[in-house]
Formats: C-alpha cells, structure tokens, sequence
C-alpha cells in the first residue's frame, strides 16, 4: 500500500515537467503554431532558472526567470514564423538546436554547483491522511500549480470569449482576420505563452527533478511533451493524465533500476522514448479521429491579404 | 509603412546570397559574444572561421569531419524535398555504426581477414542496412500508423542511444580492455585507405562526393526523384498525376536512413576504428543545417558541409586557445539556421514602402 502511494507521488512529481511542457505547447497548437524548439526553451529556461536560484536563493525568482527565458525564445520564434512566414518545423528545429548550444554555453560555469538545501514540502493535516496524504499532498507548489493551470486552461478555452477566439484562429484564421481581430498578435501572444509554460517546465527539472544542471538536462521531454499534445488530442485534461501516465513510466523505470531488477540498465532507460513512440503510433492510427480533433490549421502559415 | 509582400517570382539570387549573408550576421553575432565575454573578437573570429583552413594537416580534419556531415545530408535533402521531416539522421547514423561497426567487430575477433576491396564495402553496406532498418521503423510508422516522422526520428535517437550503450557496456565490451566500455579496434585491413598520407582524412571523402552526384543525377534526371520533388511541393498535384504518396515516404526515409547509417559506418570504420559511447556528436543535427544552407541541392551540401566543418572545428581551436566553451560551436550552427531560415524569408517576399492607409496586415 505504501509502496503504491509512493509510486503516484513520484508519478506526479516527475510528470509535472511534461505536464507544463504539454499545457503551454497545447495553448500555442490551439491558435494553430506548431513549435518544435520546445526542448531547446525547456534548456535554456532551465539554466536560466538554476542561475536564478543559485544566485538568489529563490525559487520563485528562478522560476520567473525560466519562464521569462522561454517566452523571449518562443518569441523569436514567433516573430519569424508568424510574421515572417518561415517554415514552421524548420525553425523550430533551429530553435531547439540554437537552444541546447546557447544552455550548454551558459550553462557551463553552473555543473556541479548545487543549490541550497531543498525543502520538503507537505499540505499541513492533508499530509498526515493515510495513504493519500503521502500520495497527493506533499508535493513542491509547483505540482499544484500544474494542476491549477490544466484547469485554468481549460477555463479559458472552452468557456471565455477569447478562448473561443483563440481556438477559431487554431481551425481557420481567415474569419477572425475578416472580423478585424488582430490575428497574428493573438498568435504571437499564444506562442509567448507557450514558450513561458515550457519555460517553467525547464525550471521543474533543474530545480526541483534534478536539481543540478548539466549539458542536455531535460533529455528530449520538450519532443515527448510535443508527442503528449497529439496523445491528449489537444485537450488540456487528457495533456495533464497523459504526462503522469509517462510521468509513471519514468518512474517505474527508475524503480526497477534501483531493485536491480535484471534487465539491462539500457533497455530500460529506453522504456519512456519507446512509450512514446508506441503511444504516438496507436493514437495516429485512426487518421480521422485525429483530423476531427487537430486544429485545422496546425502548421500552416497565415498570410493576410494574400 | 514597411510590408511584406509576394514576390512574381522567387528570386534565384536571394537564393544563393541568403546563405552568405546569413554566415555574415552570423559572424557579427560571434563577434558581438566574443566581446560580450571579454575575447578579443577579431583574433576569435580568425580562430573560428580561418584557422581551420591554414595549413594542410587543418583542412584534412575539416574535410573529415565534412565527410559524414555531407553523406548524412544528401540523404536528407532527399526527404525534405519530398516534404517528409526525418530529423533522426543522428540515431541512424547511430545504428549504422552498430552495424558496420558490429560486423567488423565480428569479423576482428573471429580472425577473418578479407582482402580490403571485399571487407569494406562489406562494413559499408551493414552501415547502411543498420540506418535503413532504423528509418524504416519510422516508414512503417508514418505509413501504416499515420504517426509523425518528426516525433517518431527523434524519440529513436535517444533508443539507438541506449542500443549502442547496451552493446558497448554488455557483449561487445572488449575484454582486454581494462573493462572500459568500448570494443576492441577493428583489423587493419576494415580501415578506411587514407586519402593523404600522415593525415587522418580517408576515401570517405571521395565516396561522398560521388553520392553528391549521384543524388543530384535521381533528383533531377530521374522520373522517381520528379515525382518525390513534386510530392513533397504540391501534394495535391502529385495525386492527380497518380504519384505514390506512400511510395515517397518510404523511399524517402530508407534512402536517407541508408546513407545516415553508410556515414556511420564511415565514421567507425574511418577515424574511430572501434565502438564506443561517444560516436555521437550531434553530426545528424549538424547534418540538417548543412542541408539548408547548402539549399537543399547536392552541390551546395558540400559546400555547406565544409562550412559546417569548419565552424565545428574552429570552435574546438577557440576551447584550446581561448578557453572558450565548447558549446560556442553549437551556438553559432543554431544561430547559423535560425538567421538563414529568417534570410530565406526573401526569396519570395518582398519589403515593400507603402503609404496606402489600407488596413495594415
């Protein structure tokens, strides 16, 4: 019993990067940019962040200047997709490439430097419940946050005039840019958010997953959370359950490695790359169930006027 | 007020200057970061993009390193042309060196020696099938499961990773060798001939020239490369003619994944000589902006190639002379795409002043 609470506290604990990976890069799909240079964001906020907190002392700070970090990238990339039309997997390639070396390049004075002692954290008297005290309450603020935000998110979507916008804009531009709504902004906005969400994402594994930096930290989760948006088919509440599932998948490798359980180390650090790819293909198969739920202009460039 | 606008026709000389000007603002960015860390900029900028070009011994390695960086990249133009996002070049080149390296392995330590002239196509052709099989995962996926190659080429790199690992750390650990995780070296006679003497660049290099051409003879004389190119630039118009969409992607991956994996071999079989961990240093990455900036044209790869080689080793002669970090390198290849692919915007958009008080786009 206790070993099960356990497994979904660390579950949630280590999905909680690709669950704010998956919810901003969700919001920035809806209004119809695909961004690919997730992980490089996710890199260079985390050492943003590490830098932060080292420096400060503070958490909170770190976290603010990840997400700082991740909107100025997710910007760059929107000023030249949106507004200068570039090929968007192109340049969110050249986004998460330019993105590891500029982390690996900043990053290089903070390996092995290690932040001051982390704090446990618990909700007082939910803690203390069996079972699911351990389970759900006692986790870092930003779980719940997380969870706020799928909720917040999903809000703000489905039941709020500019969340409907939003989602318009995801599935045909041309009526809003009709209606004299300021397209390309709103997307830009879209694209900044997503890259501030990744960013926090980043800060999640360099301050409290890891908590260290070294080169390439977040180990292709940018490209898992992008996987994880197609999975969720693009809803906020599947996103969150999806990146505990994978969440669970880390961890129960991880567990098995600890148990010295006797399948090769390899194999096993493999297990959340191959769930992906397996999980990906099973949810791609049914070509139509996929049409109907992504956003219809997903990828594609807006050029008014023309 | 500034604006956009389409051009009639995409201008060929922005074509070809987007390149050159990106790789000057590209510069001017280094410079800019050599100051900002305290470098002299002038004598860095000279470290990154001349000093690999000084003498003989210098160019032989950047030819080397061009090598898989050029093999790896004609495979890809293939794909991006026929619109298919294989951007897992790195894990196949990856299973290429398992296979190539697996099989001169094998022969190494059963005692086989093959005359050259059998046993290295032999290691080239395992290459091959090694990055072959890889992307054909990735064929099938797309194919048969609708499942994005972007994704899925990706996700594969980090398990040829592993595979390569599990090999290396288990059963093709040498056992002479201080149990380091690495195999033992291959036999002699699998080295790749030298090209020049006292020089590690090998007959890689004229391999990958002769794929060049033969990449540009399929794309541009051949009906199956039209059909891939018309593919992957109207697809609707490809259906009409009757063009196997399906048929591109699978042809388009398993070509790429073959030379992804032939470089591997290369590699393996060239400077490395055995398996180990490290094979992978990011040149199937590398490999996709040598692509773009040779402007998806088998010729301008090896150009672009050469660039790509020369900022990669002017970057490690910038670690040992000015101490800067090696990630400089890095930096500068993503900042090299990023402002290319911004430049590109120009070969078929305009500015254009206009004072019309239209509605503003």
């Amino acid at each position: 019993m206790n070993e099960t609470a356990l497994l979904i506290n660390t579950a949630l604990a280590s999905g909680t990067t690709l669950a704010f990976a998956a919810l901003g890069l969700l919001v920035n799909e809806r209004a119809g940019v695909l961004n690919l240079g997730a992980e490089g964001m996710m890199l260079v906020a985390a050492v943003a962040g590490f830098a932060v907190a080292l420096t400060t002392g503070s958490d909170t700070l770190g976290f603010a200047a990840a997400a700082l970090a991740g909107a100025a990238l997710a910007a760059v990339f929107g000023l030249l997709v949106i507004f200068l039309n570039t090929n968007q997997y192109a340049t969110g390639l050249a986004l998460s490439l330019f993105g590891y070396g500029v982390s690996a390049f900043l990053g290089v004075s903070m390996v092995g430097r290690t932040l001051s002692a982390r704090e446990t954290h618990a909700v007082p008297v939910l803690s203390d419940l069996p079972f699911v005290g351990p389970a759900l309450f006692s986790h870092h603020p930003m779980v719940y946050v997380a969870m706020g935000l799928t909720v917040a998110i999903a809000w703000f979507l489905y039941r709020t005039r500019a969340g409907l916008l939003l989602r318009a804009i995801g599935e045909n531009p041309e009526p809003a840019h009709a209606l004299g709504y300021p397209v390309r902004l709103i997307r830009l906005a879209a694209v900044c958010v997503g890259g501030a969400l990744c960013g926090l994402a980043g800060a999640y594994v360099s301050l409290v997953t890891a908590p260290l930096w070294v080169e390439g930290l977040t180990a292709g989760r940018g490209w898992i959370a992008l996987a994880l948006t197609v999975f969720a088919t693009w809803r906020p509440a599947r996103a969150l359950l999806g990146a505990y599932l994978f969440g669970g998948v880390t961890v129960l490798q991880m567990n098995l490695q600890a148990q010295g359980v006797q399948i090769s180390s390899h194999l096993l650090t493999m297990m959340p790359y191959v769930a992906t790819v397996i999980v990906l293909a099973l949810i791609s198969r049914n070509v139509a169930f996929i049409r109907l739920n992504m956003p219809a202009s997903l990828g594609k460039p807006f050029r008014p006027g023309s | 007020m500034l604006r956009l606008e389409a051009r009639p026709v995409p201008s060929q000389a922005m074509a070809l200057a987007s390149p050159i000007i990106a790789l000057v603002l590209t510069a001017a960015v280094a410079a800019l970061i050599l100051v900002g860390i305290g470098k002299d900029p002038v004598s860095g900028l000279q470290i990154i993009f001349l000093e690999p070009l000084s003498n003989r011994r210098q160019i032989s390695e950047v030819l080397l390193k061009a090598t898989p960086l050029i093999v790896i990249a004609v495979g890809l133009a293939v794909c991006y042309r026929a619109n298919v996002w294989n951007i897992g070049a790195e894990g196949q080149f990856l299973m290429g060196c398992v296979g190539g390296g697996g099989l001169a392995l094998w022969l190494t330590t059963q005692g086989i020696v093959l005359p050259k002239l059998v046993g290295i196509p032999l290691v080239l052709v395992a290459g091959m099938l090694g990055g072959l099989l890889w992307a054909a995962v990735v064929a099938l996926l797309r194919d048969r499961f609708n499942a994005n190659e972007i994704l899925v080429s990706l996700m594969l790199v980090y398990v040829a990773q592993q595979v390569v690992n599990a090999l290396v750390f288990g059963p093709w650990k040498d056992p002479k060798g201080f149990n380091m995780p690495q195999t033992a070296l291959f036999h002699a006679s699998l080295h790749l001939p030298p090209l020049l003497e006292r020089t590690r660049l090998h007959i890689g290099f004229v391999i990958s020239l002769v794929l060049a051409v033969l990449a540009m003879l399929f794309l541009f004389r051949t009906f199956r490369g039209f059909q891939l190119q018309v593919g992957g630039l109207a697809p609707a118009a490809a259906r009409y003619a009757g063009f196997s969409a399906r048929g591109a992607v699978w042809t388009s991956l398993l070509l790429s994944g073959a030379l992804a994996g032939m470089a591997g071999a290369m590699e393996v079989a060239g400077p490395i000589r055995q398996v180990t961990p490290y094979l992978s240093t990011g040149l199937g990455f590398t490999a996709i902006i040598v692509c773009f900036v040779g402007r998806l044209h088998p010729l301008g790869i090896v150009a672009g190639g050469v660039l790509l080689s020369v900022m990669l080793i002017g970057g490690e002669l910038a670690q040992s002379r000015l101490g800067l970090p090696n990630a400089m390198a890095s930096v500068l290849q993503g900042l090299l795409l990023l402002i290319l692919l911004a430049c590109d915007t120009f070969i078929d958009q305009r500015l254009r002043w206009s004072r019309s008080t239209g509605p503003a786009a």
